[in-house]
């Protein structure tokens, strides 16, 4: 897989919702959800870029999480039809979409408490045969398998700085560790995009550099593409390599980082939202720029 | 005396009964320690593996190893009809399903319609020669000691306790496996399971499906100790009494039932043996009658159970620090 190339993959693609992209490797067409009365998403086109990052902003309750869901199976639209790698994923069950290479982790982390952290990873790794019941009850038959995961997960946690808690309940870790975890587990099933649900929230500004690190790998290292969902937009701008701006449901615009940060229909969205701008948020990002 | 009362409580806790209720707690454990599933009608597995046997050798003439074999088909069955309409649901549909299942086929069977195949509220009984003509044990003495044994006895705790050794074996060469590991991991947060690939309702049916199995054998091997069956045993107080053993015991470890059960029984066995002792001695007042057996054993383990939620909630062999982990 080929490193980021210096040459902008995406230039002439106009900053317009909906804009049609060169090399798109998840294409949505008229994705609808309501819950009762209210619109969560309502998304007539867009187009993921393979390869790249995209960001994914707007303000709380714009529809990002119930979008994840939808897209990985996790929920049911109302209507809509999506492609991934030119492969229609509507109605697809969650776990066959991420057997086809669509991994995502979610905004309130899910690790396995009381499975160790190395469980956590072996766990995440396709193709152990040992998972069926009939060959679990031969060891010989899932050991080498077994042995080639663990040291493959033994890689991960040494990349995402976890490998000292390996053997311990995953439980135990703290709200950062647990992001990392989740991501690093994401990446045992080898997908190749990766929507990462608020990856950076909650996690300790220290932890937050090489998060950001770890993403701009995931495309800069192993070609996947990602989606991220962020509020903080100096972390939006800084990685991505297109925006998305989702409001009520709808996507208002998308462009290159420098297109959306003047956008007049994102920052009317973001106005109301105080979210991205109260005083707590900008002292974080004060003590981030400053280390 | 009390001495008395001790060899009455081993003879409990080491007998058919302990070993059929450690099946009926391996089978929970499977469900509920370490899948997470809320099966409360383990009552239900354990009467068709009980009628299983039954009806093919009393009523049909069948072979007793049909029987066993038609038990577990039949929780087999069972297992998918709970399975299929619940397990894509929230945790909640399952438990009030098994109960409500498990209740209905005790109606079913006591009912006068199916009395001429279940014998109804008499229940079956003489399905156990093929059992007891495989006893290897010379007649005309006693087994094991002080626990005075006799040679049927002894063969049903011999099948019994092997029965249950390689039920804990298998559940233990399972959880261990990459199997036992998404199994406990749905146990833990389902949706992530779901995120890694994992088919979560195939792994959550099986799951049912294995219990239910070892819980029907628990029931073959209950009918077949007393030699007869009667719908009324199968009451839902059974299957809060295998939990109470797999609580005791310790929830999600594989040697927990085993545990839990010889504990639960000996104590519920010196509870049962120390009031027959003292009603025969006349030491206890009138209204203290043989009905009020049932009851105080009924309260006993409520009690056993709240003292323990206070003193030891991780159960006997099982993990403090599993318990404490936050498990959101
Ligand atoms: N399961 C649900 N039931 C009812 N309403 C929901 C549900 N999930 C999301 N919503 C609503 O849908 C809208 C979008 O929510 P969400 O996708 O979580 O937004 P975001 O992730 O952008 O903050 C919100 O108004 C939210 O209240
Ligand atoms: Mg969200």
């Amino acid at each position: 897989m080929s490193p980021k190339p210096s040459t902008d993959p995406l230039a002439g693609v106009a900053a317009e919702p909906g804009v049609p992209k060169p090399d798109p490797m998840l294409t949505i067409s008229d994705v609808r959800r309501s819950f009762g009365g209210i619109t969560a998403v309502d998304v007539d086109h867009l187009e993921i870029p393979r390869g790249l990052i995209t960001g994914l902003i707007g303000p709380n309750g714009a529809g990002k999480t119930t979008l994840f869901n939808l897209l990985t199976g996790f929920d049911t639209p109302d209507r809509g039809k999506w492609t991934f790698a030119g492969e229609d994923l509507a109605g697809v069950p969650a776990h066959l979409v991420a057997r086809k290479g669509m991994g995502r982790t979610f905004q309130l982390t899910k690790a396995l408490s009381r499975m160790t952290v190395m469980e956590n990873m072996q766990l995440a790794a396709t193709g152990q045969s040992g998972e069926r019941f009939l060959t679990a009850l031969v060891a010989p038959l899932w050991r080498g398998k077994e042995q080639e995961i663990t040291e493959r997960a033994d890689e991960l946690l040494v990349r995402f700085k976890l490998d000292h808690m390996r053997d311990e309940f995953a439980g135990t870790l703290s709200g950062g560790q647990r992001k990392l975890l989740e991501m690093a587990r994401a990446l045992m099933v080898e997908p190749a995009l990766v929507m990462l649900d608020e990856p950076m929230a909650g996690v300790n500004p220290a932890l937050t550099q090489s998060l950001l690190d770890h993403v701009k790998g995931l495309r800069d290292n192993e070609g996947r593409t990602v989606v991220f969902v962020e509020h903080d937009m100096d972390v939006v701008f800084d990685i991505s390599d297109w925006v998305v701006c989702l409001a009520q449901g709808e996507v208002i615009a998308e462009g290159r980082p420098s297109e959306i940060g003047s956008n007049r229909a994102v920052i009317d969205a973001y106005l109301g939202a105080t979210h991205s701008e109260d005083p707590a948020h900008r002292k974080k990002r004060h003590e981030r720029r400053a280390s | 005396m009390a001495a008395d009362i001790v060899f009455d409580a081993l003879r409990t806790a080491l007998g058919p009964t302990a070993a059929a209720y450690a099946l009926l707690a391996i089978g929970l454990n499977i469900h509920f320690g370490f899948t997470g599933l809320l099966n409360f009608g383990q009552a239900g597995f354990m009467l068709v593996g009980a009628y299983g046997v039954a009806i093919t050798v009393s009523t049909f003439g069948g072979p007793l190893w049909l029987g066993v074999l038609v038990g577990m088909l039949a929780a087999v069955v069972l297992a998918l009809i709970l399975g299929v309409p619940t397990l894509r649901l929230r945790a909640d549909y399952l438990a009030i399903t098994t109960i409500a299942a498990a209740e209905i086929l005790r109606l079913l069977v006591r009912s006068t319609a199916a009395e001429p195949i279940t014998g109804g509220v008499f229940g079956l009984r003489q399905f156990g020669g093929d059992f007891f003509a495989l006893n290897p044990l010379p007649d005309g003495r006693t087994y094991f000691g002080a626990l005075a044994a006799s040679p049927n006895r002894a063969w049903v705790m011999l099948v019994g306790w092997s029965l249950v050794a390689l039920m804990t074996l298998l559940v233990w060469a399972l959880i261990r496996s990459p199997w036992g590991r998404v199994i406990r991991s749905i146990r833990e947060d389902e949706d992530a399971a779901r995120s890694l690939g994992k088919n979560v309702f195939s792994y959550k049916m099986q799951s049912l499906v294995l219990g239910g199995v070892i819980g029907s054998l628990g029931g073959a091997l209950f009918a077949l100790s007393l030699q007869t069956v009667q719908p009324d045993t199968f009451l839902p107080q059974v299957t809060f009494f295998a939990f109470a053993i797999l609580i005791l015991g310790g929830t999600a470890s594989t040697g927990g039932p085993i545990v839990g059960a010889i504990i639960f029984w000996f104590l519920i066995g010196s509870l049962q043996s120390g009031l027959r002792r003292f009603s025969d001695a006349d030491m206890l007042p009138e209204f203290f009658g043989a009905q009020a057996v049932g009851a105080v054993t009924l309260t006993f383990v409520g009690v056993l159970l709240m003292a323990l939620m206070i003193f030891r909630p991780q159960g006997i062999l099982g993990d403090k620090k599993e318990l404490q982990l936050d498990v959101s």
